[in-house]
């Protein structure tokens, strides 16, 4: 604020000095400076009423961090949609109530899946929404299942069949068991 | 009164004006670092582990709610395929939202290119996102103040004051940012700010499967993140702009940009 003041200042007195100047030499010369001496002093003035008064720069300084700082905490305030339901975690959020499945899953191939990956977000359920819309789409299977031929890719350990010919237009999960993928325990 | 010790009387006052009121206060040092934590958030992708599923772009569109119709996201793999008669090939369909589920090389513009299974030599797929970097270029550029590093060492856009100029997304040597098609405004990744202060992991690390993607406090020297990036072997993107990236890749290639 004391750098807007003093621009202030400034301006104002190199104004007072061209005037005074002015007197002297002729005035045709000088009236278009006061034209933009009068459109800085607007812009200002119009500056002083618009920008909100915690703008101003963090650690980083005026280059690279000059913000509203109340933008911080409405990006911090935003609502999480996802739970905890990566690998450690989700024993404790999502064994709370369906521990049986859980222990299944984490016991199988498919343990290292967050729940939420195909059972879609639950920060708020059960109590919204009271039942998840589970994605049992082939299109989701087929994201890691898809025989791709990389052998120095970690997508190579993953078992994969051709899309275009393996039971095409049938959902995975008729056949197989998403919790507990091994062959033996097919449908 | 002698000379002398007027002197010295007047210098023991002049020295006692001039010290402070803040300087007598005790300073707790647990107080302090709790006013200041130290953090700085830091990605670390190991790419490795990566199999192209694209859970990861598929919650943080959810998570963040970028639309999944529109060709932008915050956060992207990329597909390399190298081929034994030496030709390179990258794409990344729609960002891989619905991961590599062909083997066909998306060229853009509807064209595809069919590689031969015997003429694969090495691919591997590595999952993208903000640099978040030290001297990040988008923020210089910005005409109006709308976008920032926080001290915790995020970069965030200020989605009322940011007024669509998109001298950012030009700016940003990564391509991370882009227009939102709804909030109308540049957007990108928050490094999923309000998880992290809500003491959760962000969306698309919650997502991994395969812990091809973690996150840390680099200032933390116990962090095991911070550990890694101390111990293995990790390189950044584009070293040569200088924006210092914080973002960790394990086993990059050449080609990876």
């Amino acid at each position: 604020m004391s750098g807007f003041f003093s621009d202030l200042i400034n301006v104002i007195s190199a104004a007072i000095l061209l005037w005074q100047e002015g007197e002297r030499v002729k005035s045709h010369v000088w009236r278009p400076l006061y034209v933009v001496i009068a459109f800085v002093v607007a812009i200002v003035v119009f500056r002083f009423f618009y920008v909100p008064n915690d703008f101003g720069s963090g650690k980083r300084g005026f280059m690279y961090s000059y913000h509203r700082f109340s933008n911080e905490a409405e990006w911090k305030n935003q609502p999480a949609k996802y739970s905890v339901s990566g690998r450690e975690r989700m024993h404790e959020y999502c064994s709370e109530c369906h521990g049986e499945i859980v222990k299944v899953r984490t016991e199988k191939l498919h343990g290292i899946i967050p729940c939420e990956d195909c059972h879609g977000p639950a920060m708020q359920h059960p109590d919204n929404p009271e039942k998840l819309t589970i994605d049992r789409s082939r299109g989701l299977c087929l994201r890691c299942h898809t025989n791709l031929p990389y052998a120095t890719s970690e997508r190579h350990r993953i078992p994969g069949i051709d899309p275009k010919t393996h039971n095409t237009g049938i959902e995975c999960v008729k056949c197989h068991n998403p919790h507990n993928p091994s062959l033996e325990g097919m449908k | 009164m002698e000379r002398r010790e007027f002197l010295q009387k007047s210098i023991l006052v002049i020295v006692g004006a001039s010290v402070p009121l803040s300087a007598l206060t005790m300073i707790d040092p647990k107080k302090v670092f709790a006013e200041n934590p130290d953090i700085q958030w830091a990605f670390l992708v190991d790419t490795n582990k990566c199999v192209g599923c694209g859970f990861c772009v598929k919650a943080c569109k959810t998570e963040n709610d970028v639309p999944f119709e529109a060709n932008v996201s915050r956060t992207w793999v990329e597909r390399y395929v190298y081929t034994k008669d030496d030709k390179r090939y990258v794409d990344s369909p729609k960002a891989a939202q619905d991961g590599f589920t062909e083997s066909r090389i998306d060229l853009g513009r509807g064209e595809y290119q069919e590689i031969d299974k015997a003429n694969v030599g090495k691919a591997f797929f590595v999952p993208k996102l903000c640099n978040h970097c030290s001297s990040p270029a988008c923020t210089q550029v910005c005409p109006v103040g709308a976008t920032y590093k926080t001290d915790d060492g995020v970069v965030l856009v200020d989605r009322t004051w940011c007024i669509g100029c998109g001298y950012c997304i030009m700016a940003c040597p990564y391509g991370a940012r882009f227009f939102h098609p709804i909030a109308k405004v540049a957007d990108k990744c928050t490094f999923c700010y309000h998880r992290l202060s809500k003491g959760l992991d962000s969306a698309c690390v919650n997502a991994c499967p395969f812990k091809a993607r973690r996150m840390g406090n680099i200032h933390d020297k116990n962090d095991p993140i911070t550990q890694l990036i101390m111990n293995e072997r990790v390189g950044v993107l584009k070293d040569e702009f200088g924006t210092k990236p914080q973002a960790f890749y394990i086993g990059l290639a050449q080609e990876v940009r």
